[in-house]
Parts: C-alpha cells; sequence; structure tokens
C-alpha cells in the first residue's frame, strides 16, 4: 500500500481515528508521518496524568470534530492530541488553537484574560492586532461579571444582549 | 535558610511557604515533545543563565547522576515533585546550599521554579521567586501571550504560573468536625486545601496543604494576598480549637503517651512516627513539653524512607530503618 500522502513511498504506519462518530484510516510512509506530527505517539503513554486532564477537553463541543486536521506548524500537534493527552505542544499551539482552546481555559480558571505581569521583552513586542470575535466575547463576559458583581444590572443586561448577537454572528 | 530546621511566623501552625513559578522557553516545544538531548540543551540554557560566578549557593545537578533514595529524599523535602524524582532521563535540579530554591527543569514545564521558606512568608518567598524570575526573562525568551499570560504545558496553570502554598500542621481543626467544611469554604474562594501527604486519601500527621487554584484573570499579588487572608484565618481557628481540646484531660494524655513512645521505642515505622509526632507537636507548641519546634519539624522530614537512607548513606531494609529511625528519635528528644 502506498503512502496517502505522497503516493510514493510504502506506507508503514496506520492511523485509525473516529471522525463525527465514523471510523478513519490513513495510511503514511515514515517520512510523512513523520513531518505531519505522527511519530513519537506512544511518548505520552508514559504519562500518567492525561485521563485525568483531557476531561478538561473532553467535553468542549470542538472534541473530536476537525475534519482536516489542522496542526501546529512548530511542534506538529493537532487539536486532537492535546485533547487525548491534556498536554498542549508548544506555545505556539496556543496561537494555532486559540479559539478552540478558549473554552475549556475558560472552564478551568473560569476566566480567560491574563491579569498578572508581563516579562520585559514580550513588552516590547508586544503587536497591536485585531481581536477574534471569542475574544470580544469573553471580553464582554469579563465585564458583564463586573457589571453583576457590582449590582450594575442594565448594564449587564446590554453586555448579555450584545455577547448573544455576537454568539449568533450578527 | 532551611524550612524545615527554622522557625518563623506562625510555626506552630504553618510548616512552610511556598511559591512556584511554571516557566517555557519560547523557541523550544513543551517537554513532552522533547528528546532526551533537546532537553538537556534546554536545561543548560538554563543552567548558564542562573549559575554564574557571583551566584556559588546554586548547583547544578543532573537527575540521572543522583541515586534514586537521594531524588526521593529531595521529594520528601518537598524540594521536587514524587513525578520528577520518578523519572531521571533529561532531567535537571538547581537546588541552593540552604535548600530553599529548587527550580526543576524539564518537569512538565521547562522551568519550575520553587522558593520555599519556614513558616507563614508568603510576601518574602514572592520577592525571592522574582529576583530569580527576573533573572531569567532577562536573557531569556520566555513563551507569553498577552491574552492568557504565560504558557504552560498544562492549561491549568496559564496566566502567571504561579501555585503559592502553605503547608498547615492542622491538629486541633482535624480533629473536630469543621475540617470537611473548611475545605469546602477554601475552594469556593480560588483556593484548594488537601493532605499534604499520602495524595487524596487520610491526611497523615494532620498536615495539610493550602494554595491557590486559579492562575489566570488574577494578579501574582491579589492570589498572595486572598491566600495569606484565608491562611491566617485558618491559623486563627487551629489555634482556638487548640485551647479548647487541650482541656480534654484525654488530649493531653494522648499528647504524653505519643511522647514517651517516641523517647523510649526501639523500633518505628514512618507512619507511627508520623501520627505521633502531630501529638508531640501540639503539645509543644501549646508548652506541655518542652522540646523545640525545629526539633520535631527537622524529624518530620528527615525520618521519611529515602531521606533517612541518604543520611545514612545506604539502602537499608525497612526493618533496619525502623531501628535507626527509633534511635535517631530518642538521640534528637534526649
Amino acid at each position: 500500500m502506498l503512502c496517502q500522502n505522497c503516493s510514493k513511498r510504502q506506507a508503514v504506519t496506520h492511523i485509525k481515528r473516529i471522525v463525527n462518530g465514523e471510523a478513519t484510516e490513513t495510511h503514511l510512509c515514515s517520512e510523512c508521518a513523520h513531518s505531519l506530527g505522527y511519530d513519537g505517539l506512544f511518548d505520552n503513554f508514559s504519562l500518567n496524568i492525561p485521563d485525568f486532564f483531557s476531561s478538561f477537553f473532553g467535553d468542549s463541543p470542538f472534541a473530536l470534530s476537525s475534519e482536516r486536521t489542522e496542526r501546529c506548524e512548530k511542534c506538529g500537534s493537532s487539536f486532537d492530541d492535546i485533547i487525548k493527552t491534556g498536554m498542549v505542544g508548544c506555545a505556539n499551539c496556543y496561537e494555532t488553537f486559540y479559539d478552540k482552546l478558549l473554552p475549556s481555559i475558560q472552564r478551568i480558571h473560569g476566566r480567560s484574560k491574563h491579569a498578572g505581569k508581563t516579562p520585559p521583552i514580550s513588552k516590547e513586542a508586544s503587536r497591536p492586532k485585531e481581536k477574534t470575535t471569542s475574544e470580544i466575547i469573553s471580553e464582554k463576559e469579563e465585564e458583564m461579571k463586573k457589571a453583576i458583581e457590582s449590582q450594575n444590572f442594565e448594564q449587564a443586561a446590554v453586555l448579555r444582549d450584545e455577547i448573544k448577537a455576537l454568539r449568533e454572528g450578527k | 535558610m532551611k524550612w524545615y530546621t527554622n522557625n518563623a511566623k506562625d510555626s506552630d501552625v504553618v510548616l512552610s511557604t511556598r511559591i512556584r513559578l511554571a516557566r517555557n522557553l519560547k523557541n523550544y516545544p513543551f517537554p513532552t515533545k522533547l528528546n532526551a538531548s533537546a532537553k538537556m540543551q534546554v536545561n543548560e540554557l538554563v543552567r548558564d543563565v542562573l549559575i554564574d560566578e557571583n551566584e556559588k549557593d546554586l548547583h547544578y545537578i543532573v537527575m540521572q547522576d543522583l541515586p534514586s533514595y537521594q531524588a526521593v529524599s529531595l521529594a520528601e523535602k518537598h524540594l521536587i515533585s514524587p513525578e520528577f524524582a520518578s523519572e531521571s532521563t533529561g532531567r535537571a535540579l538547581i537546588l541552593s546550599d540552604e535548600e530553599d530554591i529548587s527550580i526543576m527543569l524539564c518537569e512538565e514545564d521547562h522551568i519550575r521554579l520553587q522558593v520555599i521558606y519556614p513558616g507563614l512568608s508568603l510576601d518574602e518567598a514572592f520577592e525571592k521567586a522574582s529576583e530569580l524570575d527576573k533573572k531569567l526573562e532577562n536573557s531569556l525568551e520566555i513563551a507569553f501571550d498577552e491574552r492568557i499570560g504565560y504558557l504552560t504545558q498544562c492549561p491549568t496553570n496559564l496566566g502567571t504560573g504561579m501555585r503559592a502554598s502553605v503547608m498547615l500542621h492542622l491538629p486541633a481543626l482535624s480533629k473536630s468536625s469543621a475540617m470537611a467544611r473548611l475545605a469546602s469554604t477554601v475552594s469556593k474562594l480560588g483556593l484548594t486545601l488537601r493532605g499534604a501527604y499520602g495524595e487524596g486519601s487520610e491526611p497523615v500527621g494532620d498536615i495539610y496543604q493550602l494554595s491557590n487554584q486559579v492562575t489566570l484573570g488574577i494578579s501574582e499579588e491579589a492570589a498572595i494576598k486572598n491566600l495569606k487572608s484565608i491562611a491566617a484565618q485558618i491559623v486563627q481557628q487551629e489555634k482556638q480549637a487548640r485551647s479548647a481540646i487541650l482541656k480534654d484531660d484525654e488530649m493531653v494524655d494522648k499528647i504524653f503517651r505519643a511522647y514517651g513512645i517516641l523517647k523510649s521505642a526501639r523500633m518505628i515505622t514512618c507512619s507511627e512516627f508520623t501520627s505521633l509526632v502531630s501529638y508531640a507537636r501540639l503539645g509543644a507548641a501549646a508548652g506541655l513539653i518542652d522540646i523545640p519546634l525545629e526539633t520535631l519539624g527537622k524529624l518530620l522530614v528527615e525520618m521519611q524512607p529515602a531521606t533517612l537512607n541518604s543520611i545514612t548513606g545506604k539502602a537499608n531494609t525497612a526493618q533496619e530503618r525502623d531501628k535507626i529511625r527509633a534511635q535517631k528519635i530518642r538521640e534528637a528528644l534526649k
């Protein structure tokens, strides 16, 4: 059997996955498996915590729903890998899968905006960047929380409607 | 200043204070994605930043060079995690002479910086940890995102990456019904209270650990302030509970019996010792028996199996250890 990725070499790595309730099989040669980040699959089994932590991600609406596997270009992790192990592959994964990770992060901490100190190097390299919808939502949620805490219910209601509109993609 | 041989503020209740910061290098994948040689590369980068001519106090230890009982002994002293002691490949430790600074390299994160001080000293420990953190940040590119803070392998540590904790001796509260209520109350305040020894199960020796749970969306200072105020309240409650139970003749009898066994036993297991020393410590803190708290604190750490082996310099059998342990305790309490 030839590799499904390059169609040149013999496939030696066989990957079975469940996507949307259907079993799919992928056959890759060792080079393609490596470049797609499928080597070292067993590394994670030496760790004992994944089962426990993966429950944080388990019921995420994004779990196992990505058809075309998006991978972190730095370390080759897919979002499925992160769900399975409960461990993020590298700093760049947080950038690549930010929107998918955010709901879990929010569930773990109850909040989603860093409020602690900033390293000096990051301050210099601080980049103005357009906010994603989920960032705007989480900021508004934060504001809403504060509004409720300070019993400012009118403002909270306005924010609630804004969040709802954003979620519905208006 | 070793945390287990010195006294500080509220030492009758608070055994130690620990600040731990999780940091990662931006340009290397997290440790699970690194092979042993890449891990050592990371370790040496950190070593070269922290250990220089002026810093003679810090030592770099390659974990594979350490006999396993010595590694476990470091875990018994809370200087490294049990997980770190169990696997040595690609891992290194930076440890200070006074054992107040311990930096695990390539544990769950590239850098787990830890400062541990005796008694209740959150501000002091945080100040020291920040000083080391600054040194790291000035020379290394640390993984950080303005939105979610310091990036860590496990998302539970995102944000400040800081875990602050105090180890508490709560013999009186654990004998009352207040303990379960207390644990559920602190969890509502973003903190965790659990047994410090024996994960999950019944706490051994009435020793508990109180730590902050949330690291994202709260500043370091606010988290520490929160922990400090809750710790102070627990200390207060423990002291009140102590004065109440010490009015009970049966309790006083138990304290003196425990003291008697410790002073005269010829063989003693670690678990028997740990539960007896809790009574002795309660008696000593109340001035009923005349032993310095430091002596008991030191025993509490050093009588653990691997540390005992480390002190004698060999791997003793359990039976040999029970004999040596009893002898060392008798000598210390003479």
